[in-house]
C-alpha cells in the first residue's frame, strides 16, 4: 500500500485554526532564526487521511483480533471501561503543573495497591517502561551502594535465561555483568550462582518465574546466597502475572521490583508503547526513590516530598505515564485482590492446559508444572527441515498471532508461548489443534510450513536487505 | 467485574487434562512460607457502574483545560487535538497490538511508524529518527549518552537555560558515569556564547542547545554552533518544540548533530504528564548509534513492499550487555498520534498552529507591556515568555484568586474545586518571574482577561 506521502494532493487539506481573530502583531524573531523553506508535509483531506490510518489498522494484529499467546509479553485482554476512563477530560487534559487532587489521590492509591501486591514499602510511577523501571531500580542500587561506601560493588549477576534489557539496564547504571549458569532443571544453578557471589557483587537481577515459565523455587537460597554476599536482589516482574495475589517478591527475599502495568495490570500496549514500569522498594532504599515522591500523610492528605539529596533524581518528567497508571488503577479496582488473584490462576491453568495440549506434538524441553508460560521447541520437526520460524509463520494463516521465537536463549530453536487469562478453554483448544495440523504439515507437507504465512498481506520480508541498505524514511523519488 | 472467561466445568476439565484436582495446586512449585506470607488486604472489586461513577468523581476533582484556559506550558502544551485524531487511535488494531515483531501480521504498525520517522526527519531536517523514546527529557538524556559513548569523551555542556526536569534527567543517568555534566551559564535569560567558548575543550562529548529554552527565549543558535565547530570535536544536540519547528530554522539547517523533543503537542493529550512522546533525529553518520526501534524499508520474495524492524543489532535483545541502550517498549501509540495530527492538519494547519501561538503570544506580550509589567527577557521568543516579578508565588496566588472572582466564582462546581487548589491560569513560578505559555488554543479575549487579572492581583499584593 501507498505510503501518506505519496498520496500528497496539493490543496485538498481543509483543515485550518481560526485566525481573523488575531490582531496584527510585528514578528520578533530574526530573520536567520526562521524557516528558509516551509516543512515539507503531505496534503491529504480529512477522509483520505482517515482512510489511510484505517487501512493501515486493517494490516495489524491486535488481542482484540485474536488469541496472541507471545511469551513474556502478557497479551490480555484489556477491559474497555479503562479505555472510557482515559478520556474524560478530568484526566486527559489535566496539566503536570497544576495541583489535581484527584489525580493524586489515584497515584497514591495506585502506589499503595502495587506496595500490597508486591510486598514492598514504597513506590515511583515514574518510570515509562519495564525497561526504564529495571535502570531506575539499578540506579537505586547504585546510590545506595556509594551512600554506604560500597563502591567496589560494580558486577551485577544475572541469569543465561534473562530478558536482554537486564544487562542493558544495568550497564546504564554504571554496572558490569556477570551472568550465572541455568541448570538442567532450567533454573538458576546455585553451584554457579555460589561460586559468582562474592565482594565484588552489587546484586541479582532475576525474574521470577523465569523466562522458561519455572518458579525459581529455590528462591529463598538465592536471597540467602546473594544477601550474604552483601548484594541486593532486584525483581524483574515481567512475568509478575503469574502470581500476583498468590506471591509476592517482598516475601522472597527482594528489595527492589518493577512491574509492567501494561502485563500485569491489563494496559494495553499501544502498538510498543506506552507502558509504565513503577518501581518498589523495601524501606530501607526509599530515600533514593526518584523525586518526587508522592505519599498520604497523617491526616489522608496527599503529600509530594521532594527530597533531592539522596534521590537518584528523576528519570522522567512529571509523575511518569500517568494516563498508563489510571487504566491500571481501574483494572485493579475493577477486579479487587480476589480477582487479580483468580486471573493469576487462570493464566498458569491456561498455560499448563496449553502446554500438556501441544506436549503430544511438540518438544517441551522442560515438560513440568509451569506458570503463566512455557517454551516448546521444534526439535521434532527439524529432521524434517522445519524450523520454529515457519511453525510460528504458518500460525499467522490460522488467524493466530506467533508465540516469541528464539527466546529465550537457552533452548534451542524456542517457541515461548504466553496464553494468559483471559483465553478461553475452546479458543486454546482451537489453538491447539492448529499447532497439531502444522504438526502432521510438517510431516507430510514440510514446503507449505516453511513457505508461510501465505494469507498475509506481504510474504516474509528481506531482513537482510533491510539491514544491508536501510531506508529508514521516504524520500521522494528523483523527478 | 472479571475479565476472564472460563466456566467453572471447563476449569475443571482443564484442570483433569494437567492431571490436578485444585487450582492451588497449581502453585505447589510455591515454597509453602512464601505462600502462606501472602495475605492480602481484603479489597473486594466493583461493577462497571459503580467503577465509572468513582472514576468519575476522581476526574471531577482535577481541574481541566476544558475548566479555564490554560496558561501552563513548560514542557506540556495544551494543544489542540482534531477529532480524527482520537477516534483514529482508538482503533483496537493500533491500541492492543504488541511490538511488530511478526512483519507479515503486524505491516499497519511497521507502516505507520516509517511513515512517522519520515515526519520526524522532516521536521528536523536530520536524516535518520528513531520509532520513539519514553518523552523529551530521556530523550535528552539518551541524546548525551550516545554522545558520550561515539566520541569516547565525558563531558556534556548543559545550559542553564534548560528545562530544569531535563536537566536533572540527564543529571541522572549521567550517575553511572558514562558522562559528566557542567552547567552552562545564561545572560539576560539564554546562554552567554562567551561563557559556552570557555567551556569547550578537547574533552567535551557534546553541547546541549534548547530552542526555545525553558523560558521561552530563543537562544544564540547559529553563534553557539560556530563556537562549538571552533573550539571542538563535540556533538550539537538541539532540543527542540516540533510546534516551532513550522515557523524557525530546523537543527538541520543549523547544522546540528542531533535532535530531540517531546512530540507531546503533536496529538497527545496533556495526561497530567504522560504518556507523552521523546523523539530524536541524527545525522547519516550516528545511524548505528541512535538507540531503540529503527523501522526499515525492504521486499518480499514477491518483490512487494515491506517493513521490518532493522539494524536491530544495536539493540539489548540481540547485543544484551553491549547494546546502546536497554529501550524496548516506547511510545509507539503516541508517535501514532504525532503521525495521524501531522495528516490532518496538514501543512498550512500546522503552520497556522505555529503562527497562531506566536502572534497570541506576541499579543500577549504587547497588552503586558501597555499595562506596565515587562518581560523578565528582552529577547526573542517563540510562544512561552516569563513577565518580571520578584515574587512570582505570590502574584500567582493572587491571580488565581482574583480570576476565580471574576470568572468562575459563579459556577458552584468550579467553586467546590477552587477551594482546595490553584488552577491552571496562574503560569508557572520561576526565578524572576512567571513562566506563560500561549497555545493555538487561547483567544485573545482570554489573554485580555489574564492580562487585566494579573495587572490587578500585582497591585493586590503590593
Amino acid at each position: 500500500m501507498k505510503l501518506l506521502f505519496e498520496k500528497d494532493v496539493p490543496g485538498s487539506n481543509a483543515f485550518r485554526f481560526p485566525m481573523d481573530d488575531l490582531p496584527p502583531a510585528t514578528e520578533n524573531i530574526p530573520h536567520d532564526q526562521l524557516r528558509s523553506t516551509p516543512v515539507d508535509l503531505p496534503e491529504l483531506s480529512e477522509v483520505e487521511a482517515v482512510r489511510h490510518f484505517v487501512e493501515l489498522s486493517h494490516r495489524a494484529f491486535g488481542v482484540d483480533d485474536g488469541t496472541y499467546a507471545l511469551g513474556s509479553c502478557t497479551m490480555k485482554y484489556s477491559p474497555k471501561v479503562n479505555q472510557w476512563a482515559a478520556q474524560l477530560p478530568g484526566f486527559a487534559d489535566i496539566h503536570p503543573n497544576c495541583v489535581q487532587p484527584g489525580a493524586d489521590h489515584l497515584m497514591c492509591e495506585l502506589q499503595e495497591m502495587l506496595a500490597d501486591l508486591t510486598g514492598m514499602d514504597a513506590f515511583t510511577l515514574q518510570p515509562a517502561a519495564g525497561a526504564h523501571g529495571e535502570l531506575t531500580g539499578m540506579m537505586i542500587i547504585h546510590a545506595y551502594l556509594r551512600d554506604q561506601g560500597q563502591n567496589d560493588r560494580k558486577v551485577v549477576l544475572i541469569p543465561d535465561s534473562a530478558h536482554g534489557t537486564n544487562p542493558a539496564s544495568a550497564v546504564m547504571a554504571g554496572f558490569t555483568v556477570r551472568v550465572v549458569k541455568s541448570g538442567p532443571d532450567g533454573l538458576v544453578d546455585l553451584d554457579d550462582l555460589a561460586a559468582k557471589c562474592g565482594p565484588d557483587v552489587a546484586g541479582l537481577m532475576l525474574t521470577n518465574p523465569n523466562t522458561l515459565g519455572l518458579f525459581e523455587k529455590n528462591i529463598l537460597e538465592i536471597s540467602r546466597l546473594v544477601h550474604d554476599c552483601g548484594g541486593l536482589l532486584y525483581y524483574d516482574g515481567a512475568n509478575l502475572n503469574a502470581i500476583v495475589g498468590v506471591a509476592r517478591p517482598g516475601d522472597m527475599g527482594f528489595d527492589v521490583v518493577h512491574v509492567n502495568l501494561h502485563k500485569t495490570f491489563s494496559t494495553p500496549h499501544g502498538g510498543g508503547g506506552p507502558g509504565a514500569g513503577p518501581v518498589g522498594v523495601k524501606e530501607f532504599l526509599r530515600p533514593y526513590l526518584p523525586y518526587p515522591t508522592i505519599r498520604r500523610g497523617e491526616d489522608g492528605q496527599i503529600v509530594f516530598d521532594a527530597d533531592e539529596e539522596k534521590s537518584i533524581g528523576k528519570v522522567k518528567s512529571f509523575f511518569g505515564n500517568f494516563g498508563v497508571c489510571l487504566k491500571a488503577y481501574a483494572y485493579i479496582k475493577s477486579v479487587g485482590y480476589e480477582g487479580l488473584k483468580n486471573a493469576a490462576q487462570l493464566a498458569v491453568l491456561n498455560a499448563n492446559y496449553l502446554r500438556c495440549r501441544l506436549s503430544e506434538y511438540f518438544d517441551i524441553p522442560f515438560n513440568t508444572l509451569c506458570k503463566h508460560e512455557f517454551v516448546a521447541s521444534n526439535l521434532r520437526q527439524a529432521p524434517s527441515g522445519v524450523r520454529t520460524l515457519d511453525i510460528a509463520k504458518r500460525l499467522i494463516d490460522f488467524k493466530y498471532h506467533p508465540p516469541t521465537i528464539y527466546f529465550p536463549m537457552i533452548v534451542h530453536e524456542a517457541m515461548m508461548f504466553e496464553p494468559t487469562e483471559t483465553e478461553s478453554k475452546s479458543r486454546l483448544d482451537a489453538l491447539a489443534e492448529a499447532m497439531k495440523q502444522i504438526a502432521r504439515e510438517a510431516e507430510t507437507t514440510p514446503e507449505l510450513v516453511q513457505g508461510a504465512p501465505h494469507n498475509t498481506v506481504i510474504g516474509r520480508p528481506d531482513e537482510t536487505k533491510a539491514a544491508r541498505n536501510p531506508v529508514l524514511s521516504y524520500k521522494k523519488p528523483a523527478q | 467485574m472479571k475479565y476472564t472467561p472460563h466456566s467453572q466445568g471447563e476449569i475443571e476439565a482443564m484442570l483433569q487434562t494437567i492431571g490436578l484436582e485444585s487450582l492451588d495446586q497449581l502453585f505447589d512449585d510455591i515454597p509453602r512460607e512464601i505462600l502462606d506470607q501472602c495475605r492480602l488486604p481484603d479489597r473486594p472489586g466493583m461493577t462497571e457502574p459503580r467503577l465509572r461513577a468513582h472514576l468519575r468523581e476522581l476526574a471531577g476533582e482535577n481541574l481541566s483545560a476544558d475548566d479555564a484556559p490554560c496558561f501552563l506550558g513548560g514542557g506540556c502544551s495544551d494543544a489542540f487535538i482534531p477529532a480524527a485524531v482520537g477516534e483514529l487511535l482508538a482503533r483496537e488494531e493500533f491500541y492492543t497490538a504488541y511490538t511488530p515483531y511478526q512483519p507479515e501480521l503486524s505491516q499497519g504498525i511497521l507502516q505507520s511508524i516509517f511513515e512517522y520517522q519520515t515526519y520526524i526527519c522532516r521536521l528536523t531536517g536530520l536524516d535518520i529518527a528513531n520509532a520513539s523514546l519514553y518523552d523529551g527529557g530521556s530523550a535528552l538524556a539518551s541524546a548525551c549518552a550516545i554522545a558520550a559513548e561515539g566520541t569516547k569523551k565525558k563531558t556534556i555542556l548543559l545550559p542553564e537555560t534548560v528545562h530544569p526536569d531535563y536537566a536533572q534527567i540527564v543529571k541522572t543517568y549521567a550517575s553511572s558515569g558514562i558522562m559528566n555534566v557542567q552547567t552552562v551559564p545564561a545572560k539576560n535569560g539564554a546562554t552567554d556564547p562567551d561563557a559556552l567558548t570557555a567551556a569547550l575543550s578537547d574533552q567535551v562529548a557534546a553541547v546541549v542547545i534548547p530552542q526555545p529554552n525553558y523560558f521561552g527565549c530563543l537562544e544564540p543558535a547559529a553563534e553557539m554552533i560556530a563556537a562549538v565547530r571552533q573550539n571542538s570535536a563535540a556533538l550539537v544536540i538541539m532540543q527542540v518544540d516540533p510546534v516551532s519547528l513550522a515557523l524557525l530554522k530546523s537543527p538541520g539547517e543549523y547544522g546540528a548533530d542531533i535532535a530531540v523533543g517531546d512530540a507531546q503537542p503533536l496529538g497527545s493529550p496533556m495526561s497530567y504528564g504522560g504518556p507523552h512522546v521523546g523523539f530524536m533525529a541524527v545525522t547519516q553518520k550516528l545511524m548505528r548509534k541512535i538507540p531503540g526501534r529503527l523501522i526499515g524499508e525492504t521486499t518480499d520474495a514477491d518483490g512487494n513492499r515491506a517493513f521490518v524492524l532493522t539494524l536491530q543489532a544495536r539493540e539489548q535483545h540481540i547485543r544484551r550487555e553491549k547494546a546502546n541502550s536497554n529501550i524496548c517498549s516506547n511510545e509507539a501509540l503516541n508517535a501514532l498520534a504525532a503521525s495521524i495530527y501531522l495528516t490532518v492538519v496538514g501543512p498550512v494547519g500546522f503552520r497556522q498552529a505555529a503562527e497562531r501561538s506566536h502572534r497570541l503570544a506576541l499579543y500577549a506580550r504587547e497588552q503586558f507591556e501597555l499595562r506596565g509589567m515587562p518581560l523578565l527577557y528582552n529577547r526573542p521568543f517563540f510562544r512561552e515568555f516569563v513577565v518580571g516579578s520578584d515574587t512570582p508565588e505570590e502574584w500567582i496566588e493572587a491571580t488565581i484568586d482574583l480570576w476565580h472572582k471574576r470568572y468562575t466564582g459563579e459556577d458552584e462546581a468550579l467553586n467546590a474545586k477552587k477551594i482546595t487548589f490553584p488552577d491552571t491560569t496562574g503560569g508557572i513560578p520561576v526565578e524572576g518571574g512567571v513562566l506563560l505559555a500561549f497555545t493555538e488554543k487561547r483567544t485573545p479575549e482570554e489573554i485580555d482577561q489574564l492580562v487585566d487579572v494579573m495587572d490587578d492581583a500585582r497591585e493586590a499584593i503590593q
